[in-house]
Protein backbone atom coordinates (compact mmCIF):
# COMPACT_ATOMS: atom_id res chain seq x y z
CA UNK A 1 0.00 0.00 0.00
CA UNK A 2 1.21 3.13 -0.76
CA UNK A 3 -0.05 6.44 0.64
CA UNK A 4 0.42 10.03 0.16
CA UNK A 5 -0.85 13.01 2.46
CA UNK A 6 -0.69 16.88 1.26
CA UNK A 7 1.98 16.98 -0.74
CA UNK A 8 3.57 19.79 -1.71
CA UNK A 9 6.43 21.12 -3.65
CA UNK A 10 7.11 24.56 -5.55
CA UNK A 11 9.87 25.32 -7.43
CA UNK A 12 10.54 29.45 -6.63
CA UNK A 13 7.09 30.40 -7.98
CA UNK A 14 5.79 27.94 -9.34
CA UNK A 15 3.46 25.67 -7.04
CA UNK A 16 4.17 22.51 -8.74
CA UNK A 17 2.35 20.20 -5.95
CA UNK A 18 -0.32 21.41 -3.73
CA UNK A 19 -1.25 19.25 -1.14
CA UNK A 20 -1.61 16.03 -2.71
CA UNK A 21 -3.28 13.31 -0.81
CA UNK A 22 -3.71 9.94 -2.83
CA UNK A 23 -3.76 6.42 -2.30
CA UNK A 24 -2.59 2.98 -4.29
CA UNK A 25 -3.65 -0.02 -2.86
CA UNK A 26 -1.88 -2.98 -2.75
CA UNK A 27 -1.63 -5.57 -5.35
CA UNK A 28 -3.11 -3.13 -7.56
CA UNK A 29 -2.35 -0.97 -10.86
CA UNK A 30 -2.96 2.24 -10.36
CA UNK A 31 -2.74 4.93 -13.02
CA UNK A 32 -1.99 8.73 -12.50
CA UNK A 33 -3.10 10.74 -15.74
CA UNK A 34 -3.11 14.48 -16.10
CA UNK A 35 -2.21 16.81 -18.18
CA UNK A 36 1.56 17.46 -19.76
CA UNK A 37 3.37 19.74 -17.38
CA UNK A 38 0.93 19.03 -14.34
CA UNK A 39 3.39 17.83 -12.12
CA UNK A 40 2.88 13.75 -12.56
CA UNK A 41 6.64 12.98 -13.15
CA UNK A 42 7.11 15.22 -10.21
CA UNK A 43 4.83 13.66 -8.27
CA UNK A 44 6.18 10.15 -9.44
CA UNK A 45 9.78 11.07 -8.25
CA UNK A 46 8.40 11.98 -4.55
CA UNK A 47 6.79 8.31 -4.81
CA UNK A 48 10.32 6.86 -5.66
CA UNK A 49 12.13 9.28 -3.15
CA UNK A 50 14.64 11.24 -5.66
CA UNK A 51 12.68 14.46 -4.57
CA UNK A 52 11.96 15.95 -1.56
CA UNK A 53 8.71 17.88 -0.54
CA UNK A 54 8.21 21.25 0.71
CA UNK A 55 5.74 19.46 3.22
CA UNK A 56 3.86 16.03 3.46
CA UNK A 57 4.14 12.15 3.77
CA UNK A 58 5.06 9.43 1.04
CA UNK A 59 4.18 6.35 2.82
CA UNK A 60 5.56 3.16 1.94
CA UNK A 61 4.17 0.18 3.47
CA UNK A 62 3.79 2.42 6.29
CA UNK A 63 7.37 3.98 5.95
CA UNK A 64 7.27 7.72 5.73
CA UNK A 65 9.98 7.87 2.94
CA UNK A 66 10.40 11.96 3.17
CA UNK A 67 11.81 11.16 6.75
CA UNK A 68 14.59 9.01 5.42
CA UNK A 69 17.83 9.22 3.30
CA UNK A 70 21.19 8.03 2.36
CA UNK A 71 21.70 4.43 3.27
CA UNK A 72 18.14 4.43 5.10
CA UNK A 73 16.09 5.03 2.24
CA UNK A 74 17.92 1.30 0.95
CA UNK A 75 16.12 -1.05 2.38
CA UNK A 76 12.75 0.44 0.78
CA UNK A 77 14.24 0.88 -2.59
CA UNK A 78 14.79 -2.22 -2.89
CA UNK A 79 11.39 -3.48 -2.31
CA UNK A 80 10.59 -1.24 -5.49
CA UNK A 81 11.40 -1.12 -9.23
CA UNK A 82 11.32 1.99 -11.65
CA UNK A 83 10.59 1.79 -15.64
CA UNK A 84 11.39 5.21 -16.58
CA UNK A 85 10.53 7.07 -19.39
CA UNK A 86 13.51 6.97 -21.65
CA UNK A 87 14.22 2.94 -20.23
CA UNK A 88 17.01 4.72 -18.23
CA UNK A 89 18.96 1.63 -19.68
CA UNK A 90 22.71 1.52 -19.36
CA UNK A 91 23.73 1.98 -22.80
CA UNK A 92 27.95 1.05 -22.09
CA UNK A 93 26.48 -2.58 -21.21
CA UNK A 94 24.50 -5.59 -22.82
CA UNK A 95 20.54 -5.93 -22.47
CA UNK A 96 21.55 -8.64 -20.76
CA UNK A 97 24.07 -7.07 -18.30
CA UNK A 98 21.25 -4.33 -17.80
CA UNK A 99 18.91 -6.80 -16.39
CA UNK A 100 21.47 -8.80 -14.59
CA UNK A 101 22.78 -5.15 -12.86
CA UNK A 102 20.32 -5.13 -9.79
CA UNK A 103 21.12 -8.71 -8.96
CA UNK A 104 24.51 -8.60 -8.99
CA UNK A 105 25.41 -5.48 -7.49
CA UNK A 106 22.08 -5.76 -4.57
CA UNK A 107 22.25 -10.10 -4.08
CA UNK A 108 24.55 -12.59 -3.64
CA UNK A 109 23.09 -14.88 -6.07
CA UNK A 110 25.44 -17.17 -8.22
CA UNK A 111 26.06 -16.68 -11.65
CA UNK A 112 23.93 -19.43 -12.40
CA UNK A 113 21.38 -18.24 -10.61
CA UNK A 114 21.59 -14.75 -11.86
CA UNK A 115 21.79 -15.98 -15.81
CA UNK A 116 18.78 -17.98 -15.03
CA UNK A 117 16.52 -15.34 -13.47
CA UNK A 118 18.10 -12.63 -16.21
CA UNK A 119 16.75 -15.31 -18.83
CA UNK A 120 13.74 -15.89 -17.28
CA UNK A 121 12.78 -11.84 -16.59
CA UNK A 122 13.85 -11.73 -20.42
CA UNK A 123 11.77 -14.58 -21.59
CA UNK A 124 8.50 -13.10 -19.78
CA UNK A 125 9.00 -9.51 -21.76
CA UNK A 126 9.39 -11.91 -25.15
CA UNK A 127 13.00 -10.82 -25.23
CA UNK A 128 14.41 -14.24 -25.84
CA UNK A 129 17.81 -13.84 -27.72
CA UNK A 130 18.39 -9.77 -27.26
CA UNK A 131 20.59 -10.23 -23.90
CA UNK A 132 23.91 -9.59 -26.52
CA UNK A 133 22.40 -6.91 -27.90
CA UNK A 134 23.63 -3.33 -26.82
CA UNK A 135 20.55 -0.73 -26.36
CA UNK A 136 21.29 1.36 -28.80
CA UNK A 137 21.20 -2.07 -31.13
CA UNK A 138 18.03 -2.33 -30.41
CA UNK A 139 14.06 -0.83 -31.13
CA UNK A 140 12.59 1.89 -28.68
CA UNK A 141 9.77 -0.53 -28.21
CA UNK A 142 12.20 -3.50 -27.12
CA UNK A 143 14.18 -0.82 -24.98
CA UNK A 144 11.01 -0.02 -22.64
CA UNK A 145 10.91 -4.22 -22.09
CA UNK A 146 14.23 -4.77 -21.48
CA UNK A 147 13.75 -1.73 -18.77
CA UNK A 148 10.57 -3.57 -17.59
CA UNK A 149 12.72 -7.02 -17.38
CA UNK A 150 15.11 -5.23 -15.06
CA UNK A 151 12.41 -3.36 -13.02
CA UNK A 152 11.15 -7.23 -12.33
CA UNK A 153 14.17 -9.39 -11.84
CA UNK A 154 14.58 -8.20 -8.58
CA UNK A 155 10.62 -9.73 -7.98
CA UNK A 156 9.78 -6.27 -6.07
CA UNK A 157 6.94 -5.23 -4.27
CA UNK A 158 6.12 -2.51 -5.71
CA UNK A 159 7.01 -1.59 -10.15
CA UNK A 160 6.30 2.65 -10.68
CA UNK A 161 5.99 3.12 -14.59
CA UNK A 162 6.79 6.58 -15.49
CA UNK A 163 4.91 6.59 -19.10
CA UNK A 164 6.19 3.40 -20.28
CA UNK A 165 4.39 3.89 -23.45
CA UNK A 166 5.60 7.38 -24.82
CA UNK A 167 6.60 7.80 -28.09
CA UNK A 168 5.56 4.09 -29.02
CA UNK A 169 2.83 3.40 -32.09
CA UNK A 170 -0.45 2.38 -30.95
CA UNK A 171 0.14 -1.52 -31.08
CA UNK A 172 3.32 -1.34 -29.30
CA UNK A 173 1.64 0.63 -26.69
CA UNK A 174 -1.41 -2.29 -26.31
CA UNK A 175 1.30 -4.73 -26.42
CA UNK A 176 2.99 -3.00 -23.63
CA UNK A 177 -0.17 -2.52 -21.48
CA UNK A 178 -1.13 -6.59 -22.55
CA UNK A 179 2.54 -7.17 -21.08
CA UNK A 180 2.30 -5.34 -17.81
CA UNK A 181 -1.06 -6.32 -17.16
CA UNK A 182 -0.32 -10.28 -18.08
CA UNK A 183 2.82 -9.60 -15.48
CA UNK A 184 0.68 -8.19 -12.68
CA UNK A 185 -1.35 -11.00 -12.96
CA UNK A 186 1.35 -13.46 -12.60
CA UNK A 187 3.33 -11.63 -9.61
CA UNK A 188 1.04 -9.66 -8.17
CA UNK A 189 3.20 -6.16 -7.23
CA UNK A 190 1.65 -3.32 -6.76
CA UNK A 191 2.18 -1.38 -9.78
CA UNK A 192 1.87 2.78 -10.37
CA UNK A 193 1.65 3.96 -13.57
CA UNK A 194 1.91 7.51 -14.84
CA UNK A 195 0.43 7.69 -18.33
CA UNK A 196 -1.62 10.03 -21.17
CA UNK A 197 -3.16 6.89 -22.96
CA UNK A 198 -6.49 7.31 -22.74
CA UNK A 199 -8.88 5.79 -23.51
CA UNK A 200 -5.99 2.73 -23.17
CA UNK A 201 -5.95 2.45 -19.57
CA UNK A 202 -8.66 2.02 -18.53
CA UNK A 203 -8.66 -1.44 -20.11
CA UNK A 204 -6.00 -2.50 -17.69
CA UNK A 205 -6.53 0.07 -14.56
CA UNK A 206 -7.57 -0.99 -11.24
CA UNK A 207 -7.75 2.66 -10.06
CA UNK A 208 -7.47 6.21 -11.84
CA UNK A 209 -6.06 9.17 -10.20
CA UNK A 210 -6.44 12.24 -12.33
CA UNK A 211 -3.82 14.91 -11.05
CA UNK A 212 -4.53 18.64 -12.03
CA UNK A 213 -3.35 21.82 -10.88
CA UNK A 214 -1.42 20.20 -8.30
CA UNK A 215 -4.21 18.38 -7.19
CA UNK A 216 -6.01 14.90 -7.46
CA UNK A 217 -9.09 15.79 -8.57
CA UNK A 218 -10.56 12.67 -8.99
CA UNK A 219 -9.81 9.00 -8.12
CA UNK A 220 -11.74 5.32 -8.25
CA UNK A 221 -12.35 2.31 -10.44
CA UNK A 222 -12.16 3.58 -14.30
CA UNK A 223 -15.37 3.31 -14.70
CA UNK A 224 -16.05 6.01 -11.85
CA UNK A 225 -13.59 7.95 -13.74
CA UNK A 226 -15.25 8.00 -17.18
CA UNK A 227 -18.46 8.97 -15.62
CA UNK A 228 -16.76 11.59 -13.43
CA UNK A 229 -19.27 14.78 -13.56
CA UNK A 230 -16.00 16.74 -13.04
CA UNK A 231 -15.37 19.01 -16.43
CA UNK A 232 -11.82 19.10 -15.87
CA UNK A 233 -11.86 15.20 -16.02
CA UNK A 234 -14.49 14.89 -18.84
CA UNK A 235 -12.47 17.65 -20.50
CA UNK A 236 -9.30 15.66 -20.27
CA UNK A 237 -10.57 12.07 -20.72
CA UNK A 238 -12.54 13.16 -24.11
CA UNK A 239 -9.55 15.23 -25.25
CA UNK A 240 -11.01 18.34 -25.65
CA UNK A 241 -8.96 21.28 -26.62
CA UNK A 242 -9.28 24.45 -24.00
CA UNK B 1 5.24 37.32 0.78
CA UNK B 2 8.46 38.87 -0.72
CA UNK B 3 8.50 42.66 -0.24
CA UNK B 4 9.02 45.14 -3.18
CA UNK B 5 12.13 46.45 -3.05
CA UNK B 6 12.91 49.92 -3.75
CA UNK B 7 14.37 50.06 -7.63
CA UNK B 8 17.42 52.21 -5.84
CA UNK B 9 18.20 48.79 -3.66
CA UNK B 10 17.82 46.44 -6.72
CA UNK B 11 21.43 46.33 -8.06
CA UNK B 12 22.71 45.54 -4.04
CA UNK B 13 19.56 42.65 -4.24
CA UNK B 14 21.16 41.08 -7.48
CA UNK B 15 24.60 40.87 -6.14
CA UNK B 16 23.29 39.61 -3.15
CA UNK B 17 21.65 36.67 -4.42
CA UNK B 18 24.24 35.96 -7.04
CA UNK B 19 26.50 35.90 -3.99
CA UNK B 20 24.62 33.44 -2.41
CA UNK B 21 24.47 31.10 -5.54
CA UNK B 22 28.08 30.97 -5.72
CA UNK B 23 28.79 30.52 -2.04
CA UNK B 24 26.08 28.06 -2.22
CA UNK B 25 27.57 25.95 -5.68
CA UNK B 26 31.25 26.36 -3.80
CA UNK B 27 29.30 24.43 -1.19
CA UNK B 28 28.86 22.28 -3.08
CA UNK B 29 31.47 21.61 -5.24
CA UNK B 30 33.29 21.28 -1.62
CA UNK B 31 30.96 19.04 -0.58
CA UNK B 32 30.64 16.88 -3.41
CA UNK B 33 34.88 16.16 -3.17
CA UNK B 34 34.11 15.41 0.55
CA UNK B 35 31.68 13.07 -0.30
CA UNK B 36 33.74 11.11 -2.70
CA UNK B 37 37.01 11.01 -1.03
CA UNK B 38 34.92 9.13 2.38
CA UNK B 39 33.46 6.75 0.07
CA UNK B 40 37.17 6.26 -1.87
CA UNK B 41 37.90 4.55 2.11
CA UNK B 42 33.84 2.24 2.74
CA UNK B 43 33.30 -0.59 0.50
CA UNK B 44 32.32 -1.75 -1.78
CA UNK B 45 34.46 -0.99 -4.05
CA UNK B 46 34.16 -1.29 -7.53
CA UNK B 47 37.26 -2.63 -9.11
CA UNK B 48 36.14 -3.16 -12.38
CA UNK B 49 34.54 0.33 -12.93
CA UNK B 50 38.04 1.57 -11.29
CA UNK B 51 39.96 -0.68 -14.13
CA UNK B 52 37.88 0.69 -16.73
CA UNK B 53 38.75 4.71 -15.58
CA UNK B 54 42.12 3.33 -15.77
CA UNK B 55 41.76 2.46 -18.97
CA UNK B 56 39.77 5.54 -20.15
CA UNK B 57 41.77 8.32 -18.21
CA UNK B 58 45.31 6.35 -18.60
CA UNK B 59 45.88 4.36 -21.28
CA UNK B 60 43.67 5.80 -23.69
CA UNK B 61 45.45 9.39 -23.16
CA UNK B 62 49.23 7.49 -23.75
CA UNK B 63 49.35 8.81 -27.46
CA UNK B 64 48.63 12.54 -26.53
CA UNK B 65 51.14 12.16 -23.87
CA UNK B 66 53.59 10.59 -25.79
CA UNK B 67 53.07 13.37 -28.19
CA UNK B 68 53.36 16.26 -26.50
CA UNK B 69 55.87 15.43 -24.58
CA UNK B 70 58.69 14.93 -27.15
CA UNK B 71 57.72 18.02 -28.99
CA UNK B 72 57.62 20.02 -25.57
CA UNK B 73 61.44 18.74 -24.64
CA UNK B 74 62.52 19.53 -28.54
CA UNK B 75 60.98 22.69 -28.46
CA UNK B 76 62.35 23.23 -24.68
CA UNK B 77 66.11 21.78 -26.46
CA UNK B 78 65.96 24.38 -29.10
CA UNK B 79 65.21 27.39 -26.97
CA UNK B 80 67.08 26.95 -24.35
CA UNK B 81 69.92 25.58 -26.55
CA UNK B 82 70.22 29.28 -28.19
CA UNK B 83 69.44 30.98 -24.97
CA UNK B 84 72.49 29.33 -23.17
CA UNK B 85 74.63 29.75 -25.99
CA UNK B 86 74.18 33.41 -25.75
CA UNK B 87 76.10 33.15 -22.39
CA UNK B 88 78.25 29.85 -23.75
CA UNK B 89 76.38 27.92 -21.06
CA UNK B 90 75.11 25.09 -23.38
CA UNK B 91 76.51 22.62 -21.07
CA UNK B 92 73.67 23.51 -18.60
CA UNK B 93 70.70 22.54 -21.45
CA UNK B 94 70.36 18.99 -19.80
CA UNK B 95 69.41 19.97 -16.50
CA UNK B 96 67.81 23.43 -17.99
CA UNK B 97 65.60 20.76 -20.27
CA UNK B 98 65.04 18.37 -17.20
CA UNK B 99 64.29 20.90 -14.40
CA UNK B 100 61.25 22.65 -16.53
CA UNK B 101 59.95 19.69 -17.80
CA UNK B 102 60.14 17.84 -14.11
CA UNK B 103 59.18 20.69 -12.24
CA UNK B 104 56.41 22.49 -14.08
CA UNK B 105 55.58 21.62 -17.17
CA UNK B 106 55.06 18.04 -17.04
CA UNK B 107 52.59 17.60 -14.71
CA UNK B 108 50.92 20.82 -16.03
CA UNK B 109 51.01 19.70 -19.53
CA UNK B 110 50.04 16.55 -19.05
CA UNK B 111 46.94 17.90 -17.04
CA UNK B 112 45.88 19.98 -19.19
CA UNK B 113 46.16 17.40 -22.34
CA UNK B 114 44.18 14.82 -20.08
CA UNK B 115 41.25 17.52 -19.07
CA UNK B 116 41.51 18.30 -22.76
CA UNK B 117 40.97 14.33 -23.42
CA UNK B 118 39.88 12.42 -20.79
CA UNK B 119 37.98 15.18 -18.60
CA UNK B 120 35.54 16.53 -21.13
CA UNK B 121 34.63 12.95 -22.22
CA UNK B 122 33.98 12.46 -18.34
CA UNK B 123 31.76 15.09 -18.25
CA UNK B 124 29.82 14.80 -21.49
CA UNK B 125 29.26 10.77 -20.43
CA UNK B 126 28.08 11.46 -17.02
CA UNK B 127 25.95 14.52 -18.31
CA UNK B 128 23.98 12.17 -20.70
CA UNK B 129 23.55 9.43 -17.68
CA UNK B 130 21.95 12.18 -15.88
CA UNK B 131 19.68 13.50 -18.77
CA UNK B 132 18.52 9.83 -19.93
CA UNK B 133 18.00 9.06 -15.88
CA UNK B 134 20.71 6.58 -16.05
CA UNK B 135 22.20 8.07 -12.61
CA UNK B 136 18.58 8.26 -11.40
CA UNK B 137 17.92 4.17 -12.45
CA UNK B 138 20.71 3.82 -10.02
CA UNK B 139 20.01 5.93 -7.58
CA UNK B 140 16.67 4.02 -7.45
CA UNK B 141 18.37 0.63 -7.03
CA UNK B 142 19.55 1.31 -4.14
CA UNK B 143 23.15 2.06 -5.48
CA UNK B 144 25.19 5.03 -5.00
CA UNK B 145 26.19 6.60 -8.28
CA UNK B 146 28.82 8.66 -6.85
CA UNK B 147 30.50 5.25 -5.68
CA UNK B 148 30.19 4.01 -9.68
CA UNK B 149 30.69 7.30 -11.23
CA UNK B 150 32.99 9.58 -9.15
CA UNK B 151 35.27 7.07 -7.26
CA UNK B 152 37.03 5.01 -9.61
CA UNK B 153 37.56 8.21 -12.02
CA UNK B 154 38.71 9.92 -8.70
CA UNK B 155 40.64 7.26 -7.78
CA UNK B 156 42.23 6.46 -11.72
CA UNK B 157 43.27 10.09 -11.43
CA UNK B 158 45.34 10.07 -8.52
CA UNK B 159 47.10 6.87 -9.62
CA UNK B 160 47.32 7.92 -13.14
CA UNK B 161 48.10 11.34 -13.45
CA UNK B 162 51.56 10.62 -11.74
CA UNK B 163 52.44 7.95 -14.58
CA UNK B 164 51.47 10.17 -16.96
CA UNK B 165 53.82 12.89 -15.86
CA UNK B 166 56.60 10.10 -15.45
CA UNK B 167 55.96 9.68 -18.71
CA UNK B 168 55.83 12.92 -20.34
CA UNK B 169 59.37 13.85 -18.54
CA UNK B 170 60.93 10.93 -20.07
CA UNK B 171 59.87 11.33 -23.21
CA UNK B 172 60.47 15.39 -22.45
CA UNK B 173 63.90 15.14 -21.82
CA UNK B 174 64.17 12.66 -24.64
CA UNK B 175 62.83 14.90 -26.90
CA UNK B 176 65.77 17.85 -25.60
CA UNK B 177 68.67 15.40 -26.01
CA UNK B 178 67.21 14.39 -29.77
CA UNK B 179 67.58 18.63 -30.40
CA UNK B 180 70.36 19.28 -28.01
CA UNK B 181 72.92 16.30 -28.94
CA UNK B 182 71.51 14.80 -32.28
CA UNK B 183 70.82 18.09 -34.09
CA UNK B 184 72.95 20.54 -32.19
CA UNK B 185 76.01 18.58 -31.58
CA UNK B 186 76.20 19.05 -27.73
CA UNK B 187 77.92 15.77 -25.99
CA UNK B 188 75.75 13.40 -24.47
CA UNK B 189 77.81 13.01 -21.46
CA UNK B 190 77.47 16.56 -20.78
CA UNK B 191 73.62 16.41 -21.24
CA UNK B 192 72.86 14.11 -18.95
CA UNK B 193 75.50 14.42 -16.58
CA UNK B 194 75.16 18.17 -15.78
CA UNK B 195 71.39 16.86 -15.60
CA UNK B 196 72.47 14.20 -12.44
CA UNK B 197 74.12 16.93 -10.75
CA UNK B 198 71.28 19.60 -10.71
CA UNK B 199 68.03 17.37 -10.70
CA UNK B 200 67.29 16.31 -6.98
CA UNK B 201 64.87 13.57 -5.67
CA UNK B 202 63.19 16.90 -4.29
CA UNK B 203 62.58 18.08 -7.86
CA UNK B 204 61.14 14.99 -8.88
CA UNK B 205 58.53 14.73 -6.02
CA UNK B 206 57.33 18.49 -6.51
CA UNK B 207 56.40 17.47 -9.82
CA UNK B 208 54.85 14.18 -8.57
CA UNK B 209 52.87 16.01 -5.74
CA UNK B 210 51.31 18.52 -8.36
CA UNK B 211 50.30 15.28 -10.73
CA UNK B 212 48.57 13.53 -7.89
CA UNK B 213 47.10 17.27 -7.47
CA UNK B 214 45.90 17.88 -10.90
CA UNK B 215 44.96 13.92 -10.62
CA UNK B 216 42.33 15.27 -8.01
CA UNK B 217 41.35 18.86 -9.61
CA UNK B 218 40.47 16.75 -12.77
CA UNK B 219 38.57 14.05 -11.65
CA UNK B 220 36.54 16.08 -9.52
CA UNK B 221 35.51 19.13 -11.91
CA UNK B 222 35.06 16.65 -14.86
CA UNK B 223 32.46 14.26 -12.69
CA UNK B 224 30.90 17.50 -10.66
CA UNK B 225 29.86 18.98 -14.15
CA UNK B 226 28.85 15.97 -15.07
CA UNK B 227 26.60 14.93 -12.37
CA UNK B 228 25.01 18.90 -12.27
CA UNK B 229 24.47 19.22 -16.08
CA UNK B 230 21.58 21.41 -17.31
CA UNK B 231 18.89 20.36 -19.51
CA UNK B 232 19.10 18.53 -23.02
CA UNK B 233 22.28 17.99 -25.52
CA UNK B 234 22.84 22.15 -24.70
CA UNK B 235 23.27 21.52 -21.34
CA UNK B 236 25.28 18.46 -21.72
CA UNK B 237 27.73 20.74 -24.15
CA UNK B 238 27.72 23.70 -21.87
CA UNK B 239 29.07 21.53 -18.41
CA UNK B 240 31.64 20.06 -20.86
CA UNK B 241 33.27 23.57 -22.17
CA UNK B 242 32.81 24.54 -17.96
CA UNK B 243 34.46 21.28 -17.31
CA UNK B 244 37.65 22.17 -19.12
CA UNK B 245 38.01 25.42 -18.69
CA UNK B 246 37.50 25.40 -14.90
CA UNK B 247 39.72 22.70 -14.70
CA UNK B 248 42.52 24.43 -16.30
CA UNK B 249 42.27 27.05 -14.73
CA UNK B 250 41.99 25.74 -11.38
CA UNK B 251 45.16 23.46 -12.40
CA UNK B 252 46.83 26.81 -13.71
CA UNK B 253 46.15 28.58 -10.10
CA UNK B 254 46.71 25.63 -8.32
CA UNK B 255 50.42 25.49 -10.03
CA UNK B 256 51.23 28.40 -8.59
CA UNK B 257 50.27 27.90 -4.92
CA UNK B 258 52.29 24.34 -5.05
CA UNK B 259 54.92 26.13 -6.95
CA UNK B 260 55.12 28.59 -3.90
CA UNK B 261 54.78 25.82 -1.59
CA UNK B 262 56.86 23.16 -2.45
CA UNK B 263 60.71 23.14 -2.11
Amino acid sequence: MIRVEGLTKSFGANHVLRGVDFEAPKGSITIIIGRSGGGKSVFLKHLIGLMRPDAGRVLIQDIDITRLSGRALEPVRRRYGVVFQSGALFDSITCYDNVAFPLRETTRLSRAEIRTRVEAALDQVELAGVGPKYPAEISGGMRKRVAIARALVSEPEIIFFDEPTTGLDPVLVNTIHRLIQSLHRKHHFTAVMVSHEIPEIFEIADRVAMLHDGRIVESGPPEAIKGSPNPVVQKFINGEPD
Amino acid sequence: MTEAVSPVLRPFEAIGRRTIEIVESLGRFGTFLGVAVALLFTPPFKVRAFLGRIHYVGFNSLLIILLTGTFTGMVLGLQIYFTLSRFGSEAYLGPAVALSIIRELGPVLSALMVTGRAGSALTAEIGIMRITEQIDALTVMALNPMRYLVVPSLLAGLITFPMMTALFDVVGIFGGYLVGVQLLGLSEGTYFGEMKTFVDMKDVMTGFWKSVSFGVIVMWVATYKGFHVGHGAEGVARATTQSVVLASVLILVWDYFMGSVLP
